[in-house]
């Protein structure tokens, strides 16, 4: 792309916006997180305060099983929700790049919509399900192959449904995008030279995906990771994850030097995947 | 009975538009074969329903005396050059071309040596390791080859092959496909719009338009003997008058135009030729001077010179005879320097009558 | 039409019955006369009846219409002006220009709840509509900022170049060629960023204080208290408020102009 663009960057109201976004999000975004670093090294004052004693205590509570449970809960339910999303992301996105344009657009809006739809009452919408005396249970029930309501709510699986219901949309999308780059013509290509259709996707379509995959991968795995409201209202109390814990640490425990340890953990565990995929296609891509 | 490749009465429509229309071709075992035709007139629809990724709506291919009709890509002796070559991105120059004899699961050690005595016919040995996006647009164009070519098909499909070369790359790879047909001997079927490629490399041309075969034949004739008018404007530049016959009488023919002299040209005995036509010459035919040669000239108009362009060896006149007729000749430069004309002089435009062609008027001129 | 391998076909259409179903059951529970439990009771408007009469549930929907337009108005102003500026930076400054850019957008939005949270405590702001203001400002901001760069990047600097020559000052060029330009990106800027803003749950959740209610915060509350069916009611209205976005946003996309000088590639 031609980069000569001409300077207008001398019009007094651009460098005033400039100036003022890059103030405000100093203020408001790397100065909180600066101190959520330096809360996190701080200890618990006597009612819920701040006592600025430096210390490595907060860490070192990660290695209590309870704690380390959690992170791991956690980490693994994001792990297998971006893991489904892919697998099930896939033959929609497929279907979506490679569907007549009509159609095309139908499909495409009928996934944004999710996108656009609050996060809250799409949840919500699952605990009318999966409640004990919710659709699932009383259709299972009305047609004979339960005799008691299954407790399905506040499970681990419970969790994981929300999970992968709340960000699969955020999977399909950057896979639509890649594949859509992908030429049609280099499916026939291979065709022509005797792969079958599974051998086409094995060799060609998969690993030309690879892009769709990490950027998808990044955008399920960080936010299923730091859910707050799935495992809330799908979990319980006692299926937490990092969200919940962490919000209970700071508005019920009042415990913010903890919460704010286990918030800089979230968020070097975030920094670090969006690190590592980010180099993943940065490696990947065909230059 | 040395056909390799027959279609039979094929159609195949897109929707409501039929991109091949009752097309009937036979592709003689080892011949280079080019259809040659504007874009969309459904020259690539031909290349994939031979090489099955399209399924013909009607009609019948036939490969090496075997009907395909209904096979599956893989199922044939048939390989694609596709029109900016699709070459996997992700793969290597020497996983691309081994990319076919892996799916047909061909031993590894075959598979080396066949990939790599085909890099080598190809010129494309030490370069291996590369990934497409690094090759140049010829490196490309030979990957592609290659790829197709290790397969052995029977058939060799190439889609534009030339296209999106540069003009000296262009001529370079003209030479290279004809020496590798040579050394591979397979039947090579190539899809083009460009005329001067098909007349170069061919051995037959199928001149298409709209989903329908205009003409086959051999460069030589589809040149000098075109069908209809729609082929000869197709191949070559020409020049083209409408007028009507007048008189006709042992293979010459007299042509009235509106505003012009009769014009003679000699028409074979066995096309019986009424009523309105086009009269064809071709630019080089096409004699210009500034004096009257007597030599034999059956047809004579003044005009005057409106244009000259230059372009190498050879000279253009862009000529108006009266009725503002633009008439373009192309003279050689040697001829050219010696009797220089320029723009505005008055000049005698004259042609023999077996240069020209007459073809019936109602296949309009595209 | 492309062949499509028929399981990926079966597929597609199971992934879309599982977006799809869950909302359909919630709007359909909506007109449910059973007060309790998902059993049919017959078909009723009284639960939108009263969710029309709820004076919290009202007032909590103008708080939420007030941010997010005050967020969204603020998050353009300053990033519009912000994108433009960035992109006639040298090249070398974006790589990490970028990154802070994203990160807002990244990390997930409980960081950003209890980071604001523990600085307005520790700086005693008072929490309530300002502090929920700013806190979506901050993914508004990148937000507005990325799609507007996104359209500026397409737009062929040929334009600016050519006002320019014909004499038209930078800030000419900004008000007559560069906004005009940019104005399908700033729309579907807003329009997303009120959306996010309006639907926007967590960090609310950590910034709000007493009086400050948005609809988000309530439908939590009542979801927390008790299964009333005014709720089903409530996310039925939000899902189709969200649907008339989604179209609004295509038709904003629609007429967008060409991007390009050059009409053909």
């Amino acid at each position: 792309m031609l980069n000569h663009r001409s300077d207008t960057s001398f019009a007094f109201p651009v460098k005033v916006s400039l100036l003022s976004a890059g103030l405000f999000l100093g203020l408001f975004f790397f100065l909180p997180l600066i101190l959520v670093f330096g809360v996190s090294l701080a200890s618990r004052g006597m009612y819920g305060g701040i006592t600025w004693i430096v210390t490595w205590e907060n860490y070192q509570r990660v290695f209590d099983p309870l704690v380390g449970m959690i992170f791991l809960r956690s980490l693994f339910l994001a792990g297998l929700t971006t893991l489904i999303c892919a697998v099930v992301g896939f033959p929609l996105a497929y279907c979506l790049s490679r569907a007549s344009k009509p159609w095309q657009l139908i499909l495409l809006t009928l996934v944004m919509i999710p996108f656009w739809t609050n996060f809250l009452v799409r949840t919500y919408a699952w605990v009318l399900i999966l409640r004990a005396d919710g659709i699932l249970n009383s259709l299972l029930i009305g047609v004979g192959l339960l005799d008691a309501p299954l407790s399905l709510l506040f499970t681990d699986l419970s969790v994981f449904v929300g999970l992968v219901y709340g960000y699969l949309p955020f999977m399909v999308l950057p896979l639509v995008v890649a594949i859509e780059r992908i030429p049609p013509q280099l499916e026939d290509a291979a065709f022509d030279l005797y792969a079958s259709m599974g051998g086409m996707f094995r060799h060609v379509l998969l690993p030309l995906s690879t892009p769709g995959f990490l950027a998808g991968g990044v955008l399920v795995f960080i936010p299923s990771l730091g859910a707050f409201i799935t495992p809330y209202l799908l979990g319980g109390g006692q299926n937490m994850m990092l969200g919940t814990f962490i919000q209970q640490e700071f508005l019920v425990a009042r415990d913010w030097p903890f919460g704010s340890a286990l918030s800089f953990g979230l968020m070097g565990t975030v920094l670090l995947t969006w690190f590592l995929l980010g180099r993943m296609s940065v490696e990947k891509e065909p230059s | 009975m040395n056909e390799s490749v027959v279609l039979d009465k094929v159609t195949k429509t897109h929707g409501l538009v039929k991109a091949v229309d009752h097309v009937s071709l036979s592709i003689q075992s080892g011949e280079f074969f080019s259809v040659l035709g504007p874009s969309g007139s459904g020259k690539t629809t031909i290349l994939r329903l031979i090489a099955g990724l399209d399924r013909p709506d009607q009609g019948d291919i036939v490969i090496q005396q075997r009907v395909v009709t209904l096979d599956p890509p893989h199922k044939r002796p048939v390989n694609m050059v596709f029109q900016h070559y699709a070459l996997f991105p992700h793969l290597s120059v020497f996983e691309n071309v081994a990319f076919g004899l892996r799916m047909k699961g061909e031993s590894q050690a075959m598979t080396q040596k066949a990939v790599s005595q085909m890099l080598a016919l190809v010129r494309l040995q030490g370069k291996e390791k590369r990934l497409p996006g690094h090759l140049s647009g010829g490196e490309q164009q030979r990957v592609a080859l290659a790829r197709a070519l290790v397969n052995r098909p029977i058939v060799l499909l190439l889609d534009e092959p030339l296209a999106a070369l540069d003009q000296q790359l262009r001529q370079e790879m003209q030479g290279e496909l004809k020496r590798l047909q040579r050394e591979v001997k397979a039947t090579f079927i190539c899809v083009t719009h460009q005329q001067d490629e098909a007349l170069m490399l061919s051995d037959r041309i199928a001149v298409m338009q709209g989903g329908k075969v205009l003409q086959v034949g051999t460069p030589r004739e589809i040149y000098d003997c075109p069908v209809s008018s729609t082929v000869a404007q197709f191949i070559g530049l020409s020049n083209v008058l409408s007028g009507t016959i007048a008189h006709c009488e042992d293979g010459l023919c007299r042509v009235e135009h509106e505003v012009l002299a009769p014009v003679k040209v000699v028409c074979s005995p066995h096309d019986s030729l009424q009523g309105a036509v086009t009269v064809m010459v071709r630019p080089e035919r096409v004699h210009v001077s500034s004096d009257m040669s007597a030599n034999g000239y059956d047809n004579m108009f003044t005009a005057i010179v409106h244009q000259v362009v230059f372009s190498g060896n050879e000279v253009v006149y862009h000529v108006r005879l009266r009725g503002e007729v633009i008439w373009i000749a192309r003279v050689p430069i040697a001829e050219a320097r010696a009797r220089p004309l320029t723009v505005g002089q008055p000049v005698y435009v004259q042609w023999r009558a077996q240069e020209g062609l007459v073809l019936p008027a109602h296949s309009t001129p595209c | 039409m492309k062949r499509m391998p028929s399981s990926f076909l079966v597929m597609s259409l199971l992934v879309m019955l599982f977006l799809y179903l869950p909302v359909v059951i919630l709007i359909g529970l909506s007109f449910n006369a059973s007060t309790m439990g998902v059993a049919w009771k017959g078909f009723t408007f009284q639960w939108y009846e009263k969710l029309a009469m709820d004076q919290g549930i009202l007032e909590a929907a103008l708080n939420s219409v007030v941010i997010a337009l005050l967020s969204t108005g603020m998050a353009l102003i300053l990033g519009v002006g912000t994108a433009i500026g960035l992109e006639t930076r040298q090249k070398r400054q974006r790589s990490w220009v970028n990154m802070i850019l994203v990160l807002p957008l990244v990390i997930p939005e409980i960081l950003l709840g209890v980071a604001l949270l523990m600085v307005f405590v520790l700086c005693q702001v008072h929490l309530g509509f300002g502090t929920i203001i700013i806190g979506h400002m901050v993914f508004n901001l990148p937000l507005t900022i990325v799609i507007v760069r996104a359209r500026l990047r397409k737009l062929d600097p040929a334009w600016e170049d050519a006002a320019r020559d014909l004499g038209a000052t930078p800030w000419d060029v900004l008000t007559r060629i560069t906004l005009p330009l940019l104005r399908p990106a700033i729309w579907g800027a807003a329009l997303l960023g009120f959306t996010v803003s309006l639907d926007d749950f967590v960090v609310t959740f950590f910034v709000a204080g007493p009086g400050s209610t948005t609809l988000p915060l309530k439908v939590f509350s009542m979801i927390k208290t008790g299964m009333t069916p005014e709720i089903n009611a409530l996310s039925a209205v939000m899902v189709v408020v969200s649907m008339l976005c989604v179209g609004l946003s295509w038709a904003v996309q629609q007429r967008s102009t060409p991007v390009s000088s050059v009409s053909s590639y």
